[in-house]
């Protein structure tokens, strides 16, 4: 390799070194750290009494949504309120007795399986309990 | 120059700004510039319109940053305060939101009037690769301000218009952490979107306006196929004149908008509140909002949302790269084929964004 060659190969890689050790921090600072959530597996939704029956309401599940519907028969259902199509959070619709999502007009069931609309799955169902009072939403 | 340059520059203040910036330069290049005249001359005017808009957005955008603050708890607040409070903040405020949705409708109507006029046509392709991501740029400006009031009707479009990103397939997760600043749109999403809007979009534009205005410059304007040379006006005065008249206008339009129809605020986000019934995004993505939500969850085993997006990039490309597709712009022929194609995603755009405004169930 002759002298030019090799300084032009030098300084070549010296500026693609220099401009990649200049952009992979911006790269890697514009995508936010992985900050790992508390995981929640329980929450209390509300107190015995405070639904009516065809009624619900949209309670905080750690950090995201989830929706608590007391059905016309008095049963209690619990699912996660974030639309499976886009994200946008869901509520119950007492006159059609169906979860409803208003920003693309998708419909689930009080099973929370995707009857109309475009949601692709069913919305996550949580496994309700009474105890002492409290409405308690957990995991399955 | 030399010292004998200064008695070339001429006497007083033009010859001192003449020896230090050769400014006869530009002011010859402006009185040499010629506007063809035709029949569809008028449509020129849009790109000035268009100029003017943005003008306009700078100028109200830099007055909103002196009492815009930008953290959940306090920007729904902060623009509440502008337009109840601070004088003429209303004022301000109606006008920024009239003039961006002004603006994006003339850009709209300035790319398919280049479009239609072929005016894409060599050695303007990258006059029109410039402006088309200047149209991109212009439809970011807008999603990235819609959230800055931190209302509920933003919340969810940034929720949707976010997950959409999202679900690109390859990358959907990388984009989606990218433009949320995290998982969940949250306050932090409302201080990236606000640095994308007041400083990253503005560099951005700068530099492609730049490049589009001088390139506009190189070329002169496109005279379209079919109208032979003939007849030209002088830019300066007799078109930038127009321009004015076309401005002033304008500016009376934005004002009476922004004084009979003040720009609503709405409600506070709520990151635990249901999505109200009638929310929509912006007039402007209306027909993608309305393509997502006629599409079926499910597509021949594939998820309806993806095609949709999948759809619109294809789309986006062929409209970026409309110069290089179109063979017959080499032969200076009015290309039938793209014509129509272009009236085809009008008619879809304009019958997509009535739709998403009649009302229907439920």
């Amino acid at each position: 390799m002759s002298r030019r060659k090799f300084l032009d190969w030098f300084l070549g890689t010296s500026v693609g070194a220099m401009c990649a050790s200049v952009l992979y921090p911006i790269f890697r600072y514009l995508v936010p750290p992985d900050v790992p959530e508390a995981q929640t597996n329980r929450a209390v939704a509300a107190r015995e009494g405070d639904l009516k029956p065809n009624e619900s309401k949209v309670f905080p599940f750690g950090s995201q949504p989830a929706i608590l519907i007391r059905g016309a028969d008095g049963t209690y259902h619990a699912f996660s309120a974030t639309c499976t199509h886009l994200n946008c959070t869901v509520q119950y619709r007492g006159d059609l007795r169906q979860i409803w999502c208003a920003c693309h007009n998708g419909f689930y069931d009080l099973a929370g399986a995707n009857v109309s609309g475009p949601p692709p799955r069913p919305l996550e169902q949580f496994t309700v309990h009474v105890t002492e009072g409290e409405i308690v939403v957990s995991k399955s | 120059m030399s010292e004998g340059g200064r008695a070339d520059a001429g006497p007083g203040l033009r010859g001192w700004l003449e020896e230090r910036t050769g400014v006869s330069l530009i002011l010859d290049l402006a009185h040499k510039k010629t506007v063809p005249l035709h029949r569809h001359t008028i449509w020129y005017y849009l790109g000035g319109m268009t100029l003017f808009l943005f003008t306009i957005q700078v100028a109200t955008g830099i007055l909103l940053l002196l009492y815009y603050r930008s953290s959940s708890d306090e920007a729904f607040e902060s623009i509440q305060f502008i337009m109840t409070k601070v004088p003429f903040g209303w004022l301000i405020r109606s006008i920024h939101s009239w003039s961006a949705n002004l603006l994006v409708f003339v850009l709209f109507v300035h790319m398919f009037s280049v479009f239609f006029l072929k005016a894409y046509r060599r050695p303007r392709e990258l006059t029109w690769v410039t402006g088309a991501l200047l149209l991109f740029v212009m439809l970011a400006f807008g999603f990235s301000g819609y959230l800055l009031p931190w209302n509920t009707l933003a919340f969810f479009a940034t929720q949707v218009g976010t997950e959409v990103a999202g679900s690109v397939p390859g990358m959907g997760r990388f984009m989606l952490r990218f433009l949320r600043g995290g998982e969940h749109v949250t306050g932090g999403t409302l201080t990236r979107f606000y640095g994308i809007h007041v400083a990253v979009l503005p560099a951005l534009t700068t530099a492609l306006l730049l490049l589009h205005l001088l390139l506009v410059q190189r070329h002169g304007m496109s005279r379209p196929p079919g109208q032979n040379e003939g007849r030209t006006m002088p830019f300066v005065p007799n078109f930038l004149l127009r321009d004015c008249i076309g401005w002033c206008v304008a500016l009376g339009l934005l004002a009476a908008l922004a004084a009979l129809f003040p720009w609503e605020l709405g409600t506070k986000a709520d990151p635990f509140a249901p999505a109200p019934a009638g929310i929509r995004p912006e007039w402007y993505f209306g027909w993608m909002f309305q393509t997502l939500k006629l599409l079926p969850g499910h597509v021949l085993g594939i998820e309806g949302e993806l095609i949709g997006i999948f759809a619109f990039g294809v789309g986006g490309l062929l409209f970026v790269l409309a110069p290089f597709l179109d063979r017959s712009q080499e032969k200076r022929r009015v290309s039938l084929g793209f014509t129509v194609a272009g009236a085809i995603v009008i008619a879809y755009m304009a019958v997509m964004t009535v739709l998403v405004y009649l009302p229907g169930k439920p």
